[in-house]
């Protein structure tokens, strides 16, 4: 399946019957150079909306949105270690969590790519 | 609502430069340009930037001789103005008359007797002329250069590129000025800054302030710096924020600014909320603010609390965030005076969950002054 977004920037993937979870480009690119990234234990379970991980810039801090509900299954230390990672490849190495979904068709709420770019341009 | 915003003279030119604005003091201000804070905060360190502060409020107290002027300011402020030396430019304070800050401020004494030149910060511009109209005898008077524009060079490279076209500019000490052209520009140089670095602040008028952004510009290495930078900067350089850092409560004992208090002045008094002031002199105050080193990499910010070991409320977060320069998070606040020694372990509130930190002395980044 293709990719999907969130109001609040977030993107999912399915990947290998898990979702990939990370902020777009776009977000990335409003937010600056991200400096510090907070990640969920694996294990932790978050309802669509809930608090999940947290992104900071120099100036700002930023929540992330659990975008569909599920349990965290892994995590990317790479982006805690290196946050400006998020700058480089948000929609590609730069992915927060892997979440198996309780719901997937939460996912058919979401915005496909097309949706979002008028979304991101008109935000 | 940006309908209400004021512009300073390079508004146009933030605009062509790519910078994002945002509303601050009142005006539509840069708050970065395309390089992004961290690599404009960087490169001031490494190179120069360019700030535009035409936001700030610069202004002239006038009376017909120095003893006249300094002594009516002094009505108002704890520094010692009256042994300003002709061509120096000192920090104090504003005080209310309980002792508490109002707005820092740069007092310089120019060479025409009995008049003194003041910046103040774009935020409080307007209450602190009103409050010195109010406060100031009749044979002092403000006069207000709202027109004209001041700019900010700082950066290693500061004195190389403006002696380029101000060749006198170089030899200006560390808190001091001159009045020069640059080019064909009409100058007042200030050797200082907001950075922590080598610097100068330069007004001009409103005129000559894209001109002169223009000239310094187009020299490479010089970068546009916007106010994101700026914070990063001086949160680095251990700098208050007026408004974050200090407000109408603090005394500039509890800032840790007590240097904005002459030795004469500490005395004799003669200041709004004195007996405050000199009493936190002579006992110590109840809080001070004080640098903080948070141990994980988890930016701690305004308005995080903070802790002792213990786990008991001590004191808040004032200014925090990451610091480029240092490569990790740095942060200020207020705590209890029992807690303030550097090295005390405390924590910070981050969203509900306590982090290690340390108090630390400041400057996070060390200052890089001409002296001569």
């Amino acid at each position: 399946m293709s990719i999907k977004y969130t109001n609040d920037h977030e993107w999912a993937k399915e990947d290998g019957g898990v979702y990939v979870i990370g902020i777009s480009a776009h977000a990335a690119e409003q937010l600056g150079d991200v400096v510090f990234v907070e990640l969920p234990e694996v294990g932790k379970t978050f309802a669509k909306g809930d608090d999940m991980a947290v992104v900071e810039s120099v100036k700002a801090a930023s929540d992330v949105y659990a975008p569909i509900s599920g349990e965290v299954v892994e995590v990317n230390q790479s982006v805690v270690d290196e946050p400006a990672k998020v700058n480089e490849d948000a929609m590609g190495a730069a992915w927060f969590v892997k979440l198996k979904a309780s719901n997937p068709g939460e996912l058919d709420e979401m915005m496909d790519e097309a949706a979002y770019k008028e979304f991101a341009e008109n935000s | 609502m940006s309908d209400t915003l004021l512009k300073t003279p390079l508004h146009a030119l933030h605009q062509s430069l790519g910078a994002k604005m945002a509303p601050f003091a009142g005006y539509d201000m840069p708050v970065q340009y395309p390089l992004g804070v961290l690599k404009e905060h960087l490169h001031t360190r490494e190179k120069a930037g360019l700030f535009d502060v035409s936001h700030m409020g610069q202004a002239s107290l006038v009376g017909s001789d120095h003893e006249t002027t300094a002594s009516a300011l002094e009505t108002l402020v704890p520094g010692e103005i009256k042994k300003l030396g002709v061509g120096r430019q000192r920090l104090t304070v504003l005080l209310n008359d309980k002792g508490g800050i109002l707005d820092d401020l740069m007092v310089s004494r120019t060479e025409t007797d009995g008049r003194l030149n003041i910046v103040v910060n774009g935020a409080c511009k307007e209450n602190d002329f009103a409050y010195l109209n109010e406060r100031l005898p009749a044979d002092v008077k403000l006069e207000r250069f709202d027109a004209r524009g001041l700019l900010a060079l700082q950066g290693p490279k500061a004195a190389e590129v403006l002696a380029k076209h101000a060749p006198d500019a170089a030899d200006i000490k560390f808190m001091s000025f001159a009045e020069m052209m640059i080019g064909d520009i009409a100058a007042v140089v200030t050797r200082g800054g907001y950075t922590g670095e080598d610097g100068f602040e330069i007004s001009i008028a409103g005129e000559d302030t894209e001109k002169l952004a223009r000239l310094l510009l187009s020299d490479a290495d010089v970068e546009p710096i916007g106010l994101g930078a700026r914070d990063s900067l001086r949160l680095e350089a251990g700098m208050c924020l007026y408004g974050h850092d200090l407000n109408e409560e603090t005394s500039p004992v509890e800032g840790n600014i007590a240097f904005t208090i002459g030795k004469r002045r500490r005395a004799e008094g003669g200041f709004p909320g004195a007996d405050r002031i000199q009493k936190e002199l002579a006992d110590g105050p109840s809080r001070l603010r004080v640098g903080i080193l948070p141990e994980g990499r988890a930016p701690a910010r305004e308005g995080a609390e903070i802790q002792s070991a213990d786990g008991e409320k001590i004191g808040v977060v004032t200014s925090g965030g990451f610091g480029p320069t240092v490569g990790g998070p740095v942060a200020m606040g207020y705590v209890d005076t029992a807690q303030a020694a550097s090295g005390t372990n405390i924590q910070l509130i981050v969203r509900g969950k306590a982090l290690a930190a340390k108090v630390a002395d400041m400057p996070f980044a060390q200052h890089r002054y001409f002296r001569g």
